[in-house]
């Protein structure tokens, strides 16, 4: 719960609750983007960006490449799998 | 080097490695006890024995495994005090799966549910809301666990909640804050850190000024880091570094994610939410001075200890743990006379064999396979 797992933006599926649909390696889910909205103009700018997402609130915007890297290595510990699939669980509609 | 080829840039691995090597001799310090440098997150614990970091440097280095797995340091009787609250037959416990096998005195969160209390796991406290939405007939009590990495999502789901007019939902908040702890382990009189690694996620909440009191009340070196090998032991070069000039400064590794500020909009949710408890109980650690928060009044109604009785009893850890002394550096876990032994991941006695960022189940899962 305490280690960020890197996600896409792909959609801004509720701009007044600030709630967003972000893609991880296939699983989806919505994820709240307030704490990182003051980075943009416009919400639906966060739209193909990376974010660090601690349990279902993005924290941070992070690149393409340092997203890859933190992937590897939560595969590599072990924690990216429990993560995702505690996701999928509670994906939801 | 057994493990180095693993790293995905072995040869900044090794040019890393070589740097640590060179500096140590050029470091003041007594000859007969190694330098301690303690990683304070379980994250980086976890990294370090995935990687067999320690094996790795050269002698008269000891990395101290901290406080920061807030599963671990979760006393017994707070999780009793869920327990009792998830056994009401109008309560639905919401938790994350890490808290499920905490031991509590009577018992884990994972007992109360095979005993028939409805326990179930959430990904986030957003799913824990929209249970309520989904049970307006039922009490949805979230179980808020964490340092400031999870402390603001719970808040502005309490905002969310608030928001909405959500009135079946609550919170029994356990959340902690780094900066009393530390300061708390600095004041320990037996305790003779030399630097710190400090945490990467923690401080996308808070930035790395927080810590400036470590550099100026206490001179020691505090280098914020990421989560790669690479990463920690760049940091750990950084510590040496700052050993060897006789400097106790805030640094951060970790930039390209970490604000020296932190962020703001989680900072704003966390204040508007939460006040310091004025003591919180740690396991193996004691009561801490304002090292925990509770919800403020005007959110009393989401606040579970004050819509449900709980027994609020204080429950000593077992005498044959020495969880306390593993956190403080005074002992390695494999010191400790139950490790591996009576406290095992499966069987956990003590808080650090239960998550896999506990030094104690870290050890256990990658140590074996060592055969140093």
């Amino acid at each position: 719960m305490c280690l960020g797992i890197p996600g896409r933006i792909v959609e801004i599926v509720d701009a007044s609750d600030k709630l967003a649909l972000a893609d991880f390696g296939g699983v989806r889910r919505k994820v709240n983007v307030i704490c990182v909205a003051d980075a943009v103009t416009r919400l639906d700018d966060l739209v193909g960006s990376w974010v660090l997402v601690h349990v279902g609130f993005a924290m941070s915007l992070i690149d393409e490449a340092e997203a890859a890297a933190t992937l590897a290595i939560l595969d590599e510990i072990g924690e990216l799998e429990s993560e995702i699939a505690g996701m999928r669980e509670t994906a939801g509609p | 080097m057994k493990f180095i080829d693993e790293f995905r840039d072995p040869e900044k691995a090794r040019a890393l490695l070589g740097a640590i090597e060179r500096i140590m001799p050029e470091i003041e310090r007594q000859p007969d006890r190694p330098l301690q440098i303690m990683e304070v997150c379980g994250g980086h614990t976890h990294t370090i024995y995935r990687y067999g970091l320690e094996q790795l440097l050269p002698p008269g280095i000891e990395l101290v495994h901290g406080p920061g797995c807030p599963v671990c340091v979760l006393p017994m009787g707070r999780v009793d005090d869920c327990v009792a609250i998830a056994k009401r037959p109008e309560v639905i416990l919401a938790t994350f799966g890490d808290a499920m096998r905490v031991p509590g005195s009577r018992g884990s969160l994972l007992q109360a549910k095979a005993e028939g209390a409805d326990v179930r796991v959430v990904y986030s406290p957003l799913d824990a809301l929209a249970l309520a939405r989904a049970h307006p007939d039922r009490e949805v009590v979230f179980f808020g666990l964490g340092f400031e990495t999870t402390m603001p999502s719970t808040a502005l789901t309490i905002l969310q909640a608030a928001a909405e007019g959500v009135a079946n939902f609550s919170v029994f908040c356990n959340h902690i804050t780094i900066v009393p702890t530390l300061q708390a382990l600095l004041e320990t009189p037996d305790l003779a850190l030399d630097g710190f690694i400090g945490p990467g996620h923690v401080s996308i909440v808070i930035g790395a000024e927080p810590y400036g009191f470590i550099a100026e009340e206490y001179k020691r070196p505090f280098v914020v880091s990421g989560f790669e090998p690479l990463d920690i032991l760049q940091s750990l070069l950084m510590v040496l570094r700052q050993l060897r000039d006789g400097r106790g400064e805030i640094e951060n590794q970790y930039s390209r994610v970490v604000a020296d500020a932190g962020n703001a909009a989680a900072l704003a949710a966390i204040e508007r939410v939460y006040e310091l408890r004025p003591h919180f109980e740690w396991r193996g650690l004691g009561s801490i001075e304002n090292s925990g928060v509770q919800i403020r009044e005007a959110y009393a109604r989401f606040d579970a200890e004050r819509r449900f009785p709980v027994p609020a009893l204080r429950v000593v850890d077992p005498d044959v743990c020495r969880c306390g002394d593993v956190l403080k550096g005074l002992i390695r876990p494999q010191q400790c006379a139950v490790f591996g032994r009576a406290c095992t991941p499966e069987t956990p006695l003590g808080a650090l064999m239960v998550s896999s960022e506990g030094a104690c189940a870290a050890l256990y899962q990658y140590g074996r396979a060592d055969p140093t």
